[in-house]
């Protein structure tokens, strides 16, 4: 069932709704870049004024300074180096080891009954109360960056992916156990590749919090990074620092989630994940 | 008397949860000779997609035992083959890897399976859309897909509960016909539960009525239609299809 209509001769309602989809699509677009136009023009001209005091808000001329600067120095790049590289490792791991501890409470349900008030406990602890005890047993470095990274995403990935292997259509596992298939059949065959989407829903959300966990940390112990940048740049007033930081910070975030939906894209357009429903 | 393919002897089953104990099946036996199609109905909830799950080994009763070959079964049989109430294709497969799922699970997927597989697409007209995937198929191709599926570890006994029901009317009507004419074909024999009863008698031999919780067999009734080259659209315009289906909607004893 194709939905592509190839019109050779478009009717002129046709073409009027087109031009309305347009139309809409770039003013949408036009109104948000304009936003962020007057946002930082307004800051420059204000600053520039002195409506606001720069030393205290910065401003968008000195922030781009602050980058050459760091530029220049040959530091910009290791910052977002270092913390780009803990974020990475900190989500790729915790995905990878909540999704097979996941597994593992999967297969047993009786473990599953066991630890689920310990997960529960873990999962409404705040992650950020273990930093001091983490730099004490692993040292005062990228590792306890990670670790940190690692302790808030872990356990949300272990619940979400688990929650998800457990809401398997049934119906789907009674159909692999007609063929006579034991329980790694079931998990192979049906469990796994129609939760493919969940997990990477829980990468998603694992790239956000590994972001949270990796500055965090990268406050509380480092010696390089984003988060070192704005924690030294607040301690030594210096706000031209902080801003730049945080920007950049924003732009890495985000170029780092839509990393993530082209990779679900990819999967979705290879059909090796299925969209879940049946009809 | 053609011998007894599948024999069903005294099948009890009771299930136990922390709230209670549930007798849903009492004592049912009956057998099934080869080529035979059989029906069993019920009131809803009295236990007929239990007593199926029993007669495939999915579920083991608590009393009674099932003999398959005359053979007693334990677990599942691959003389059996299981047809669910959806198709159940798997969205991220495509028609070809979907009905090579059980060879794949019994690990019997050779050559001269995969050639049979790929033959009985062909037969059944949907060689053409072995590398779709279901969702590029109507809801009829796709039953279709699943009886092949099915079809492809060559089980001798289909279980079919009810197959059809997620189905809309018309395409139920004409997928029921295809898949009639498809286990006729292939020479299989078949056990369908179901709540409908012109589906039941359309398709079946002999429909089975059961009644309430705990299921006990109520009577069984043998269809015959004199009509040659038997399909069930043609049955539905039989003059005594009225007849059996009064009959069976009497002894089901439906309320409101």
């Amino acid at each position: 069932m194709s939905d592509k209509n190839v019109e050779t001769s478009l009717s002129p309602e046709r073409i009027a709704y087109l031009k309305k989809v347009r139309l809409r699509k770039t003013s949408i677009l036009l109104i948000q870049l304009l936003i962020l136009v007057f946002f930082f023009t307004f800051w420059e001209i204000a600053a520039n004024l002195k409506l606001i005091d720069p030393f205290v808000t910065s401003q968008p001329s000195r922030m781009v300074n602050t980058l050459i600067n760091l530029y220049n120095s040959g530091d910009l790049f290791l910052h977002i180096g270092v913390t780009c590289l803990e974020t990475v490792l900190g989500f790729t791991i915790g995905t990878i080891i909540g999704t097979i501890i996941a597994v593992l409470l999967w297969w047993s349900e009786f473990a599953c009954r066991v630890f689920e008030p310990y997960l529960v406990i873990l999962n409404s602890l705040p992650k950020v109360a273990l930093g001091p005890i983490f730099i004490i047993w692993i040292g005062a470095g990228p590792q306890s960056i990670i670790v940190m990274a690692l302790a808030i995403s872990l356990v949300v990935t272990i619940l979400e992916v688990l929650n998800a292997f457990l809401q398997t259509d049934e119906d789907k596992v009674k159909l692999v156990q007609t063929f006579g298939g034991n329980r790694l059949q079931v998990f192979t065959k049906v469990v796994f590749p129609s939760n493919i989407p969940a997990m990477i829903n829980a990468l998603k959300v694992n790239v956000g919090l590994s972001w949270v966990g990796v500055i965090t940390g990268e406050f509380l112990v480092s010696k390089a990074g984003l988060g070192y940048l704005i924690v030294y740049g607040g301690q030594v007033f210096q706000l031209d620092l902080v801003m730049t930081s945080v920007i950049i910070l924003a732009i890495a975030a985000a170029l780092m989630y839509q990393g993530v939906l082209l990779i679900q894209k990819k999967l979705s357009d290879g059909k090796i994940i299925g969209n879940g429903n049946n009809y | 008397m053609s011998e007894n393919i599948v024999s069903v002897q005294n099948i009890g089953m009771k299930y136990q949860s922390i709230n209670g104990e549930i007798n849903a099946i009492e004592d049912v036996s009956f057998s099934v000779s080869k080529g035979e199609f059989i029906s069993i109905v019920g009131p809803s909830g009295c236990g007929k997609s239990t007593l199926l799950s029993i007669i495939s080994g999915l579920l083991k009763p608590t009393q009674g035992r099932i003999l398959i070959d005359n053979d007693e079964i334990n677990t599942t049989s691959e003389k059996v083959g299981y047809m669910l109430q959806k198709d159940y294709l798997f969205d991220w497969r495509t028609i070809y890897q979907n009905v090579l799922l059980g060879l794949e699970i019994s690990k019997k997927l050779n050559a001269e399976n995969k050639a049979y597989a790929l033959e009985l697409l062909r037969t059944y007209g949907l060689y053409d859309f072995k590398d779709k995937y279901p969702s590029q198929l109507s809801g009829g191709m796709r039953q279709r897909a699943a009886l092949i599926r099915t079809l492809a570890v060559k089980p001798e006994i289909l279980l079919l509960d009810e197959a059809f029901s997620a189905l809309d009317y018309q395409t139920r009507l004409a997928v029921t016909e295809d898949i009639y004419s498809i286990i006729k074909n292939e020479n299989k024999t078949a056990i369908m539960v179901t709540h409908d009863i012109s589906e039941s008698i359309s398709m079946s031999d002999r429909v089975i009525v059961l009644t309430k919780r705990p299921a006990l067999i109520k009577s069984t009734h043998a269809i015959k239609f004199d009509c040659p080259n038997r399909t069930p659209l043609k049955c539905r315009e039989a003059p005594n299809f009225r007849e059996y289906f009064n009959n069976i909607w009497k002894e089901l004893d439906v309320h409101v």
